[in-house]
């Protein structure tokens, strides 16, 4: 806990909507609190706004726990801020020094078009989770869930790779704006668990022909997308599903 | 038809024994055949566990489904956030575990305030969702064996949580919205995010549709279908601060209300005793410390008031270990409502710790002394560094800081065994609905009870709904119904936006939030309610002249959709202090000060109240009407409880 006031200088993207061109704006904050979590000073700058009689700022949050994927901000160029392993929901003040200057961003990438001010358009990324992202099994009475042993180097395996939590971090830090860690995760994910294998080949194909459908870009191996992951998955994806990709293609044709 | 005959409510449980009144049941549902499955339309507001999991298996089944939720995507919904795990009667420990214990345990661990007949079918199906769940690629925790790994959790005596390390609601709404997007694939499911349902529409006394916002236009938008599934989550951000995610909100079960579906022990609140306390006006939200802490941490306080030393500081003799004082044999691991209540009096004294007095210690100092700091490290690292994440501070060197924060609803919309509220067509599921947690809900329970609901309940009893207006007319959104509820809907918003006032929607919502905690929370009492029942109207009334939202209607305008939800709470709130006024009883997490032993634990009154209360909206300024549905034990013997 600390008692120490801080000055903040922002710089924040304000877009109208979809069609009109944004541009940053200046904001000064002479009361922050280092406790306060960077949510939080933007709720309070909207309060002040609001008394102003001026537009708040648009951003997206739900959960303010790191789980929910929805937060969305790059800050000073880096997509969810400067702690590793966090999501921008999860960022507190205290990380900043008074005095400094934050230009805060929405996710840019071509699949990610912007709504309004630092919300934008994630669809694409259910869309390639509908092409293949699930085992194909209907509600119903499956065998007994310990009749399938899995070897726990698999079974922890595949829950590092189920922890994404869809936020596009990955896309907005990579400079092709590739949905390959997303996607590579959910394929490594059911790789590696036996209620995957039946359709291993076809759900590999099916995503990563989406992923390129909807205008993500490819994979040159910049890693950025790693350095920026709050749930920390491991580029490992990206090569698990290349090689599920070149190995189905080679067998389904 | 009608659920309610002279304010008695028909929970329609079925005859005969315990263990065969939900199979007999489904014998007797009757069945829409294949090729009219197609014919009808199922409207599922909310992708959380319950709605996600409904939607999918109905699609499965034929229907067609629309499935609306607020965020993005339907996986943002707030059950991904549910750390601890899940409950089922697999008893793959072998420890003595079974659907009886799984039943009795969460009867009585609701205080004995819940139907039978529902939380035995909750404990049958509990099996079959793990199977469900590992079928879908859902990763839990396994053992080196490959089998599935087990934990115990608070209010049971045997292993019988599953998890997936602490993201258990996160691995599973994964599944049910994996299941949902394969429908969507089929074409089965129209997925339609950014969109808040306003309110329903009725026909002929039945649910046929509801009106939404489109969240990204601004526009209002109409549905139409043969039933409408409400899977919206609880309540519990009527009091600002809660665990529940930010956009977690009671708007539809609230405007359902309001057109007729009664509304069950909306009282009855869950606060959970570990949660990182608040550190200023600025907090937006509360973050929960898994409970699991309290196995190794202890409790305490100074034995002064106003101590300002630093915690290390404070000499053993000087502090006050107050739940192994007043309770020696279950000490720290008190049920969550003693736990929470008991922090509060410490600081009510004015013994809170910390910059704002509101928290007590949790401290690991003897634990680590004891079993060395790699231990405790391997136990719970995880919590300690989200702990310091977000307080700046290393609890392995200065004991944590905790307060109690509301959690949890076991409140909701009245539902009968089909999950049916009193609208013909309209269900409710998951937290949303009142049904199974009776006064308290035990740990690792919600998420059994909304998959319970969406994989397995309403996939049998809509049919026998469907099956009975086969031949209702189509309605389509062009029909006046659609015409009255959408003007309504808009005039409201139009007023809100036109009130152009001083005071913001969070300075309204901070407000209702204290009158509701410090007045309908942790402890209450005939004087605080009644008070509080004048604040909350005055405080509405001020609503509606003075706050001030910003921008218009057409557009994204995130302030507008809080005002909505707030306007909503500024009634909720009311219903639910007079819900706890009503109960003239102390149960699970509703504890009345005027109903207490001598030594502070509460006293249940099974005589008047073995119960569930149902309000009845009669009108904007008119009185609830109060129904009852009474609770009867055939199976189990209520207790007392008692953790001295
Ligand atoms: C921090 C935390 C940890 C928890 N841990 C556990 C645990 O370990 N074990 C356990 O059993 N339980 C736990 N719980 C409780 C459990 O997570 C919830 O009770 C449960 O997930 C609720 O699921 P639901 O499907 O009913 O609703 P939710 O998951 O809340 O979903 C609600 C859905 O409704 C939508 N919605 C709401 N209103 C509208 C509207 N007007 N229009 C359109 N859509 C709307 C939302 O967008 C969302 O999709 C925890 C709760 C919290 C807060
Ligand atoms: S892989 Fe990481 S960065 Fe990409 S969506 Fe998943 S959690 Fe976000
Ligand atoms: S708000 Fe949920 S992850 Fe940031």
């Amino acid at each position: 806990m600390s008692d120490q006031i801080m000055t903040i200088h922002l710089k924040i993207w304000k877009q109208n909507d979809p069609g009109s061109s944004g541009k940053l704006v200046d904001y000064t904050m002479d009361d922050v609190n280092p406790d306060m979590s960077f949510l939080e000073m933007l709720d309070w700058l909207n309060e002040r706004l609001m008394n102003e009689g001026k537009e708040p700022i648009e951003f997206d949050h739900d959960c303010r726990e790191g789980i929910c994927g929805s937060c969305n901000l790059v800050l000073n160029g880096m997509a969810h801020g400067p702690e590793p392993g966090t999501a921008v929901c999860q960022l507190h003040m205290r990380k900043y020094k008074d005095g400094d200057t934050i230009v805060v961003e929405p996710w840019r990438a071509k699949a990610f078009p912007i709504i309004k001010d630092l919300v934008v358009d994630r669809y694409a990324f259910d869309r390639i989770m509908a092409a293949g992202g699930y085992v194909s099994v209907n509600t119903g009475a499956p065998a007994d869930a310990n009749a399938l042993p899995v070897n726990k180097y698999d079974a922890d395996l595949a829950f590092d790779y189920a922890a994404c939590i869809g936020c596009g971090a990955c896309v907005a830090a990579c400079p092709n704006s590739s949905a390959s860690l997303f996607t590579g995760a959910k394929v490594s994910q059911l790789a590696h668990l036996p209620q995957g294998t039946p359709e291993r080949k076809r759900r590999v194909v099916k995503m990563v022909d989406k992923m390129a459908e909807e205008g993500f870009g490819d994979c040159s191996n910049y890693a950025e997308c790693e350095a920026v992951c709050p749930a920390e998955i491991s580029i490992t994806a990206i090569a698990e599903m290349r090689r599920e990709y070149a190995k189905a293609l080679s067998e389904i044709v | 038809m009608t659920a309610t005959k002279n304010g008695i409510l028909d929970s329609k449980v079925p005859e005969g024994d315990l263990k065969d009144k939900w199979d007999n049941h489904k014998k007797n549902l009757r069945l829409v055949n294949p090729a009219n499955k197609r014919k009808f339309t199922v409207l599922v507001v909310g992708t959380g566990l319950a709605g996600a999991s409904a939607a999918a298996s109905l699609a499965e089944l034929g229907y067609n489904v629309k499935v609306f939720c607020i965020q993005d995507s339907a996986r943002r919904a707030h059950s991904i956030a549910a750390q601890g795990g899940i409950n089922a009667a697999k008893n793959y420990p072998n420890d003595g575990d079974s659907i009886w214990r799984l039943f009795h345990d969460t009867i009585k661990g609701g205080d004995y305030r819940s139907r039978e007949a529902n939380v035995y079918r909750l404990a049958q199906v509990s099996n079959n969702i793990i199977d469900q769940c590992v079928a879908q690629g859902v990763p839990f925790a396994r053992e080196y064996g490959g089998l599935l790994d087990n934990r115990s959790f608070g209010g049971a005596q045997v292993s019988r949580t599953f998890y997936a390390r602490g993201q258990t609601g996160q691995q599973l709404l994964l599944g049910a919205y994996s299941a949902l997007m394969r429908q969507v694939h089929t074409g089965k499911v129209e997925m339609l995010a950014r969109r808040e349902m306003l309110d329903l529409v009725k026909i002929d006394g039945k649910a046929r549709g509801i009106v939404v916002r489109n969240l990204t236009t601004g526009e209002i938008e109409r549905y139409a279908g043969d039933a409408v599934l409400l899977c919206t989550g609880g309540y519990g951000n009527v009091y600002y601060l809660s665990t529940n995610a930010k956009n977690s909100n009671a708007s539809a079960i609230w405007r359902c209300y309001k057109r007729g579906a009664q509304f069950a022990n909306p009282s009855f609140t869950q606060i959970h005793p570990t949660c990182i306390p608040v550190s200023g006006k600025y907090q937006s939200k509360l973050t929960l410390m898994s409970e699991s802490l309290r196995n190794d941490g202890r409790v305490w306080v100074s034995k002064t008031k106003n101590d300002k030393r630093h915690p290390t500081e404070i000499p053993e003799e000087e502090r006050d270990y107050f739940l192994e004082r007043r309770y020696p044999s279950f000490g720290n691991l008190v049920p969550r409502d003693v736990a929470s209540r008991n922090a509060k009096y410490v600081c009510d004294e004015g013994r809170g710790v910390g910059k704002t007095g509101l928290a007590v210690y949790l401290d690991f100092r003897d634990a680590i002394n004891n079993y060395g700091a790699d231990t405790i490290k391997g136990k719970y690292g995880n919590l300690f560094a989200m702990y310091e994440k977000i307080t700046g501070e290393n609890p392995y060197e200065v004991p944590m800081r905790i307060f109690p924060a509301v959690h949890f609803t076991m409140g909701g919309l009245w539902v009968d065994y089909n999950l049916s509220s009193t609208i013909p067509g309209l269900y409710v599921l998951g937290e949303a609905n009142f049904a199974d947690h009776g006064g308290n809900r035990l740990g690792a329970s919600a998420l059994m009870q909304g998959l319970a609901d969406g994989y397995y309940v309403i996939p049998n009893t809509l049919g026998d709904y469907l099956a009975e207006n086969l031949h209702a007319e189509k309605i389509d959104t062009n029909h006046i119904a659609f015409d009255e509820v959408e003007k309504e809907a808009t005039d409201r918003i139009h007023k809100l936006l036109n009130v152009k006032g001083r005071k913001t929607v969070l300075d309204f919502h901070r407000e209702l939030g204290d009158i509701m905690w410090d007045n309908v929370g942790m402890s209450r009492n005939k004087k605080d309610l009644q008070k509080a029942i004048t604040a909350i109207s005055e405080l509405r009334e001020e609503y509606w002249k003075d706050v001030n939202i910003p921008g218009e209607s057409a557009t994204y305008n995130k302030y507008l959709e809080y005002a909505l939800r707030i306007a909503d709470y500024m009634e909720l709130g009311e219903l639910m202090a007079r819900d706890a006024l009503d109960r003239e009883e102390s149960c699970g997490g509703h504890f009345r000060e005027e109903f207490q032993t001598e030594d502070g634990e509460a006293v249940r009154d099974d005589e008047n109240f073995s119960n569930v209360t149902s309000w009845e909206f009669q009108g904007d300024d008119k009185e609830p009407l109060k129904n009852v549905e009474p609770i009867e034990f055939e199976f189990v013997t209520p207790t007392q409880r008692s953790y001295k």
